[in-house]
């Protein structure tokens, strides 16, 4: 067996048992580092494929900047298990079927195109530059598709910002300018106490 | 011995003895970086520094790395015990692993790896972990606070940190450090990329220094209002871990600043004279430059109020890279691009 049948498998274990730790972690802390180790894993099978590019911005992006984020507010909050887990019953039904839903929809997809006819990944030319490749694929043939989605996460930043920002009166804050034009002769006088000459 | 040569065995050891060369000379140069810092900003503020161990404080590191490894890891009581031992680990780690795509010369790295920008990019923004992890796990009000100017303050940098870095690489066509390197051959000094670039230079290497918490943006530590931030708890090996971690990270900004902006390892005149030495000592010269313009920085400058250095983050350095990036798009476009390149 090849180094990188191995790899992959070890890879792919880990994923699959971080990712399971993600949701049985009591504490959600452990929980959002669990889920950091699958995105790493999920990384390194991407950089065996060859697509170095995918891997590094899959790190770049979710675990160096999303995960910093969730940690930043998991670590805040205090949860407390007992009171999320009294709706359990309740919710039951509806997680289920929506397991079920994902799965027959993966089956679905599964059944019509069956393992066996998905190409099995083409030999990567050595040094081969896949970051220029999906690059000049973005940017020719798929250009709409690809502009289209960073209008709409731009709409989606404006909104953000807009559901949440609040203009509160009778808030102190610093008044920017005014701190900036401030000179070291605003702050200080100087004054001369020597006893005048006679 | 060919035949050898081909095996997985020999690409493993390979790796290592690589690595070895690596990360023993980093270690050295980390211990002597603290040695170097306090005799800088000891006869910036007309002291002496340390000059009691070995011939004028000479052996001082050396000192100060036995007496961490024999002091006691205390954990407090009422922290968790596998992540506040974890988290010195998780600094560390992502200080060292950056280090593998660094060119020290044509084609001299661990990897020469076609996406190695990309990869320190994304690799050290991975060290904040430890101090958020370190904040939480230390179970300390202190420590919190500071894992969280920590957090928040990275998530700032490194946008601005990013975008110069897109700069850079719309110029050099190529994510290759190596290949940034040799795009900046030719004219010495002034075909360097400082120039062209100069406003992702400037925001590139004062990210790095709020990205490796140092003063003037050390909020995570402030120990004038949080104590000492995020280490607070720590003691023994552990403390000193975070300490190796930034110490290798100011190295690795620097040289990654002389990589990407002073032209790695060509000399700054183009004359016989100076072309003879070898690359390594110009890209060693250029770091120890930067590493004291980091030690001059701490000395000089008073540090950042938190809203202050937010705003810094977000309202100046972002615009300011998006404005550039613009610029060096446009003249890409026009003849002015016989200068970039």
């Amino acid at each position: 067996m090849p180094v990188t049948t191995l790899l992959f498998y070890l890879f792919s274990a880990i994923l699959l048992g971080s990712a399971t730790l993600v949701i049985t972690a009591r504490n959600p802390v452990y929980a959002t580092l669990y889920l950091v180790l699958a995105f790493f894993n999920a990384a390194a099978l991407f950089i065996l494929l060859g697509a170095e590019f995918l891997g590094l911005i899959l790190i770049l992006v979710y675990v160096g900047a999303v995960m910093v984020l969730f940690l930043f507010v998991v670590m805040m909050l205090d949860i407390n298990l007992t009171r999320i887990k009294e709706g359990f019953l309740s919710y039951l039904p509806l997680g289920l079927a929506i397991a079920v839903l994902g799965v027959l929809e993966l089956a679905a997809v599964f059944w019509s195109a069956p393992l066996g006819r998905i190409p099995a990944p083409a030999a990567i030319p050595a040094n081969a530059d896949n970051t220029r490749a999906l690059g000049v694929l973005l940017y020719t043939q798929y250009l709409y598709p690809f502009e289209i989605a960073a209008v709409i996460l731009l709409v989606a930043i404006i909104a953000a910002i807009a559901l949440t920002l609040r203009r509160r009166s009778g808030t102190k804050t610093q008044n920017i300018g005014a701190q900036m034009a401030v000179r070291a002769k605003d702050r200080m006088h100087l004054v001369d106490l020597r006893e005048p000459k006679p | 011995m060919h035949d050898f040569q081909n095996t997985a065995w020999w690409a493993v050891l390979w790796s290592l003895i690589k690595i070895i060369i690596v990360v023993v000379p980093l270690l050295l140069g980390v211990a002597y970086l603290t040695l170097a810092e306090r005799k800088v900003i000891g006869y910036i503020q007309v002291r002496l520094g340390p000059n009691r161990v070995g011939f004028r404080g000479s052996l001082q590191p050396i000192a100060d790395a036995i007496k961490l490894m024999f002091k006691e890891v205390i954990i407090p009581t009422n922290a968790n015990r596998f992540l506040f031992l974890a988290a010195p680990v998780l600094a560390f780690v992502p200080a060292l692993l950056v280090w593998a795509a660094i060119p020290f010369g044509p084609g001299v790295a661990i990897s020469n790896m076609n996406a190695g920008l990309l990869y320190v990019l994304a690799i050290a923004g991975l060290g904040v972990y430890g101090i958020i992890v370190a904040g939480w796990a230390s179970n300390s009000k202190y420590a919190f606070l500071g894992a969280m100017r920590a957090a928040a303050q990275l998530v700032a940098y490194e946008i601005a940190m990013g975008f110069a870095l897109v700069g850079v690489l719309m110029v050099a066509q190529t994510l290759n450090l190596t290949k940034i390197v040799e795009a900046q051959a030719g004219g010495g000094f002034w075909s360097w990329y400082w120039l062209p670039l100069f406003p992702f230079f400037l925001v590139y290497f004062i990210s790095g220094i709020a990205e490796t918490n140092r003063a003037p943006f050390d909020v995570a530590e402030g120990e004038s209002e949080i104590v000492a931030g995020f280490h607070v708890e720590y003691s023994g090996m552990a403390f000193a871990l975070f300490f190796l971690a930034e110490y290798a990270n100011m190295i690795f900004v620097s040289l990654l600043t002389t990589v990407l902006f002073l032209g790695g390892w060509y000399a700054p005149i183009n004359t016989p004279l100076l072309i003879w030495i070898p690359g390594i000592v110009w890209l060693l010269l250029k770091t120890a430059f930067l590493l004291y313009v980091f030690l001059w920085i701490r000395a000089t400058f008073p540090r950042y109020r938190y809203d202050q250095i937010m705003r810094l983050g977000w309202k100046v350095f972002i615009p300011v890279t998006i404005a550039w990036i613009v610029v060096v798009g446009v003249a890409l476009e026009t003849p002015l691009r016989a200068i970039l390149r």
